[in-house]
């Protein structure tokens, strides 16, 4: 362990925060639906979430050897400083998309922190943009269409077949369909994401030579990183429950059922196919899908800013991760003045969502209320005056 | 840059497929479970009638735990899914 340098120490510390982050983030994807009929009571909802994001973490034997499934060349003189720099750039906008309740994929901010952090700190020769096309572009317009249509037939269907039957049979019969399906994502969510951080942790540990090259992840990361995302689950982002459960549309139980059940296949196939796509992308697409398979008004205006946000995530991350990697290649005093600037941010982003709170006790009560410049001044606080804000503005 | 259509397009018939063959065994579940015989339903249900049209019959618990049962095992292979990776 005497190869455990203090960056290697910070890094890791890092990467668990990123962890914390995606489990908050990502609550929403499993939980939103089947908090929003009242299958689960919130503070239920976030515990089962969260003792199953831990239980996926141990569920994998596959070894997470890379980290971003070949997007970034990782041999190509990615340094611990660079895996640290996109890490503080995926948590900054985590938390920035997180402050405005917009649910965004925790994988692409990864994805978009490493490009930026490698751009800066080895050359464009170590981003493969074919694979961003192929691994990210492409499954982003796709997944969420094909969830959506997936949830809406479902949920037409299941509409059809159950129209005769009694309100009570059908709302606990689909209240407990809603908990199988909300639990399996949840799982699968564990799986997948839980082995991102564990493979960033156990890729700083082989280039430092604490471990050998190849190695799997040892018992103790496995378990801080389940552990990691647990809590960051349990805190449960309720910004962003709300937003996807109370602002898209008025979700009842058989909905819940087929944005769920769509969700999660979608998501199931895919990872079997070697497909890497967003949860939060899938679920979104699934319960807008089952809003107008079930015939309830949805929020377009909602829509458009979510999507967004999706589409801003991977290069504002970039963007952050790029000028992290900038400050962070200077030396020691870089990389701490990168870690004080990103755990000032995280602090003063909590406490300006202290005033506007969002709490289990909360969450379905107030319908979802995110003022019409938010996305945009998400942009602006990162991107000031590019004409990726000009975009959303008139995309808003 | 090879984009692999054919596989894209088979996961999302698939996904497609399955997601629609479960939540319809599900609801047939849901609905046949509303159909047992009065006598056997201990809940509110029998104090107030479902749909008059609704018909009844000694199979619909059967029925419904077949389709249950269905719905768990494509939970089941999902699970195994998660855990081959």
């Amino acid at each position: 362990m005497e190869h455990i340098t203090f960056l290697v120490t910070v890094v890791i510390i890092t990467a668990l925060a990123f962890d914390f982050t995606n489990g908050f983030h990502d609550t929403a994807n499993a939980m939103a639906t089947s908090i929003s009929t009242g299958a689960l009571r919130p503070r239920v909802a976030v515990t089962i979430a969260a003792l199953l994001n831990f239980g996926g973490a141990f569920l994998s034997v596959q070894v997470a050897k890379t980290i971003s499934g070949g997007i970034v060349h990782e041999n190509s003189g990615i340094s611990p400083a660079v895996v640290f720099a996109a890490l503080i750039g995926a948590i900054v906008w985590n938390l920035a998309t997180w402050r405005f309740g917009m649910p965004s994929s925790s994988s692409h901010a990864l994805y978009g922190g490493l490009i930026g952090a490698a751009l800066i700190g080895a050359g464009t020769h170590a981003v493969d943009f074919g694979v961003v096309v192929t691994k990210i572009i492409i499954p982003l317009v796709a997944s969420p269409i094909v969830a959506g249509i997936a949830a809406a037939a479902a949920t037409w269907l299941a509409r059809l077949i159950t129209r005769r039957t009694d309100e009570t049979t059908s709302g606990t019969g689909f209240r407990a369909g809603q908990i199988a399906s909300s639990s399996l994502v949840s799982l699968a969510h564990g799986t997948s994401d839980g082995q991102k951080t564990m493979g960033v942790i156990t890729l700083t540990l082989v280039t430092c030579g604490a471990l050998p090259g190849g190695s799997t992840p040892p018992v103790w990361v496995i378990i801080a990183a389940g552990t990691a995302m647990a809590i960051g689950t349990y805190a449960g982002g309720w910004r962003i429950i709300r937003a996807l459960g109370k602002g898209l549309t008025d979700i009842k139980p058989v909905q819940g059922l087929g944005a769920q059940t769509a969700a999660g296949t979608v998501i199931l196939a895919s990872s079997h196919m070697g497909f890497g796509l967003s949860t939060t992308q899938v679920c979104t697409g699934g319960i807008l899908g089952a809003g107008v398979g079930g015939r309830t008004a949805i929020n377009w205006s909602l829509v458009r800013r979510m999507v967004a946000a999706w589409c801003l995530t991977l290069p504002a991350a970039a963007v952050a991760g790029g000028l992290a990697e900038l400050l962070a290649r200077t030396g020691t005093p870089g990389v701490v003045g990168v870690g004080v600037i990103g755990a000032a941010f995280a602090a003063w982003v909590y406490a300006s969502s202290r005033a506007t709170k969002v709490t289990a006790g909360n969450v379905n009560t107030v319908a979802v209320d995110i003022p019409a410049g938010a996305s945009a001044a998400v942009a602006g606080g990162l991107l000031p005056g590019t004409a990726t804000t000009q975009t959303l503005d008139s995309a808003a | 840059m090879t984009v692999n259509w054919s596989a894209l397009g088979s996961t999302a018939a698939v996904s497609l497929l399955l997601t629609v063959a479960v939540v319809v065994l599900f609801s047939l579940g849901v609905a046949a479970l509303s159909r047992r015989p009065a006598e056997a339903s201990t809940d509110a249900s029998a104090a107030t009638p479902a749909a008059p049209a609704a018909p009844r019959g000694p199979l619909a618990l059967p029925a419904a735990t077949l389709c249950f049962a269905v719905c768990a095992a494509a939970v089941g292979y999902g699970l195994y899914l998660i855990a081959a990776g």
